[in-house]
């Protein structure tokens, strides 16, 4: 199929082609999850740490990261399960400590239902986090105020919900993600609540840099399809955002325009 | 405000979310509609995964007398404390079967399970036990903390029967006999700090209906009241113990799908526990349906999975202790007998075998603490 070729973008430095991330939970299996990667052409991949094994025993009933070879992809270990500041930072630490790089996807969410980010800790957490020489992706609510803060704390990106985690009901916060986008001087990734590739389009339409998709993929019928059928999403979107849409227009546009009296 | 307040109101006040549920508890609710509904926001919520647990026995020794379980203080049977180095046997057997989340469970007996062996139970195993979680005669928040500041991150404790007559009837002797403070026990449990709450009620002892009502009434308020919980119900049925009581009411396998489904559905991002009090076919069937954690090859009795304990064993009478004279081949006697005989590792084969990831591992032993 013919590529696009839309613009490669970076985060703290690093270049990628790919504008999709991909969340490694909720699959059938861990074979599934890695050939889904490997098909999406995805180059950022995000793994909860608290489902990895951090103790060096190579514990087998904790496995996952052996199904990601870092050659090939940016691993981004998150924070999940972490219900304050303090809790976070000791996973990224242990991640680190585990050999995993020194990127941190932060989640903070006290409630274990909606898995709602916590304002107050993410920000406090990546004070700390980037204090200590971390590139930190917060896992934002979509709070235009709180994405200007977080990039004046030193995070590298900021990942403002569209909807709830795992909800699929799609950019139900656009109007605040609009705002995010045009005031971000870093870059927004439209993370949690992204359901179908149409979805992912209209985010990457609209000017963010990239989307994080899991539940929509990991739960599908065929999650290597699904997974390709976002990646082209993503593209089609970005092309069209570089590209330049056409306004759209209430009316038909008058053949016998008001102003045709005007002499040139 | 506590949930009591709220239980004294059933069943006149019941909210939208409880009407509905109770709807669908009706025979006349289609079971079929309902079981996809749940598969959907099962896997919606929770993917194709299943999370694993297993229970540690450290001790069947108890003070209360309860008609239905096969601990009670008066049933002549073999009863142990494990030792803290066969508490760690235990758990490094659990551990080898691959299991990263360990339930320590005990009989209520404020001599042999005090709070502080329930405390080095913990300190001895989560080093390597990344989640522990209790199921223990009820405490005061203040006794909680430490076993939360010891590495406990999870507290189950069921109502048994929501129903107060039967309650009453059925705890005939011994701390448990009050009802109220048994149902205060998971807020007291959250205000300890415990990061995952469990309830559930024991069917089999009074109207299943009007027990998962009361349940999801419970599941409601925890939910507002004690919102950084993760929440977990169960649904066990009485299973034949020592004591050979007979449940008064049945629970069909058709009404135990319905009430599952009829949780999931009403409660999406809840947790949903299937034991192996449950035949083979039941939980492989159950397994899409809205169940979220599983346990497998459990043992009941101390000292079950690595045969220890011998030493110590011992028969009560009436409550009063008789020493062996040959513990050899002797071993302590189960809470009940499970159902399910499937090994770990031939459940896990089962689940890969249905679609689903088996997950043993959620949760790290940096999380939680207070």
């Amino acid at each position: 199929m013919m590529s696009l070729h839309t613009q490669p973008w970076s985060i703290a430095g690093k270049t990628f082609q790919s504008r999709l991330f991909v969340g490694t939970g909720k699959f059938a299996s861990p074979e599934l999850m890695k050939s889904t990667l490997a098909c999406c052409g995805t180059e950022l991949v995000t793994v909860a740490l608290r489902r990895a094994d951090l103790s060096g025993l190579d514990d087998p009933s904790a496995d996952i990261l052996n199904f990601i070879d870092p050659q090939v992809f940016q691993i981004i270990p998150n924070t999940s399960g972490a219900m304050n500041a303090e809790e976070a930072v000791r996973l990224a630490r242990l991640g680190v400590a585990a050999g995993l790089p020194k990127w941190v996807k932060l989640e903070i969410h006290p409630d274990p239902r909606y898995l709602l980010p916590d304002p107050i800790e993410t920000l406090k957490a990546t004070e700390m986090l980037v204090k200590e020489g971390f590139i930190v992706l917060p896992y934002m609510n979509a709070d235009p105020v709180l994405a200007k803060r977080l990039e004046e704390a030193g995070a590298a990106t900021v990942m403002p919900l569209a909807a709830p985690i795992g909800s699929n009901r799609g950019l139900e916060t656009r109007g605040q993600l609009e705002i995010i986008i045009e005031q971000s001087k870093i870059p927004v990734i439209i993370d949690a609540g992204l359901g179908a590739p149409s979805h992912a389009a209209a985010a990457m339409e609209m000017g963010a840099d990239a989307v994080l998709i899991n539940t929509a993929i990991a739960i599908a019928s065929d999650p290597r399809r699904m997974a390709r059928a976002f990646a082209v999403a993503v593209e089609a979107g970005r092309a069209a955002y570089e590209l330049g849409l056409p306004q759209i227009r209430r009316q038909a546009s008058a053949t016998s325009p008001l102003t045709g009296f005007l002499a040139d | 405000m506590s949930f009591l307040e709220v239980f004294n109101r059933l069943p006149e006040e019941h909210s939208p979310r409880l009407r509905r549920f109770s709807a669908m508890l009706d025979s006349s609710f289609n079971l079929e509609e309902l079981a996809q509904e749940a598969e959907q926001l099962t896997r919606q919520n929770f993917g194709k995964t299943m999370r694993l647990f297993a229970p540690l026995y450290l001790s069947n020794e108890c003070v209360n007398v309860c008609k239905y379980c096969g601990f009670s203080r008066d049933n002549p049977i073999l009863r142990v404390t494990l030792a803290l180095d066969q508490v760690e046997a235990e758990s490094r057997y659990l551990v080898a079967e691959g299991f990263r989340n360990i339930l320590l469970v005990a009989g209520e007996h404020p001599k042999f399970v005090s709070e502080k062996y329930l405390e080095d139970c913990i300190e001895r195993i989560h080093p390597f036990v990344p989640s522990v979680s209790l199921e223990v005669g009820p405490m005061e928040t203040e006794e909680y903390i430490p076993l939360v500041q010891a590495g406990a991150e999870g507290l189950v404790v069921y109502q048994e029967t929501y129903d107060r007559a039967a309650y009453a009837e059925l705890h005939v002797a011994g701390p448990k006999k009050n009802f109220d403070w048994r149902l205060a026990c998971p807020e007291r449990a959250y205000a300890a700090g415990f990061r995952r709450i469990g309830i559930g009620a024991l069917f089999g002892l009074s109207d299943w209906r009007r027990e998962a009502l009361a349940l999801a009434a419970h599941a409601e308020y925890l939910l507002k009241h004690c919102w950084k919980s993760s929440l977990t119900i169960s649904f066990p049925r009485l299973r034949p113990a020592a004591g050979e009581f007979e449940p008064r009411v049945v629970l069909s396998d058709r009404e135990l799908v319905r009430m599952i489904c009829a949780f999931r559905v009403s409660f999406p991002q809840i947790g949903l526990v299937l034991s192996t009090r449950e035949p083979a076919a039941l939980r492989d069937g159950l397994i899409p349906l809205g169940v979220t954690l599983m346990s497998a090859g459990s043992h009941t009795e101390p000292g079950g999975y690595t045969r220890v304990g011998q030493e110590k064993l011992h028969r009560t009478e009436k409550g009063k202790m008789v020493p062996l004279i040959d513990s050899e081949g002797e071993f302590a006697t189960e809470q009940f007998a499970i159902s399910d005989q499937r090994s770990a590792g031939v459940m896990v084969a089962k689940l890969k075998e249905l679609g689903f990831d088996p997950v043993w591992k959620d949760w790290d032993g940096a999380l939680g603490g207070v």
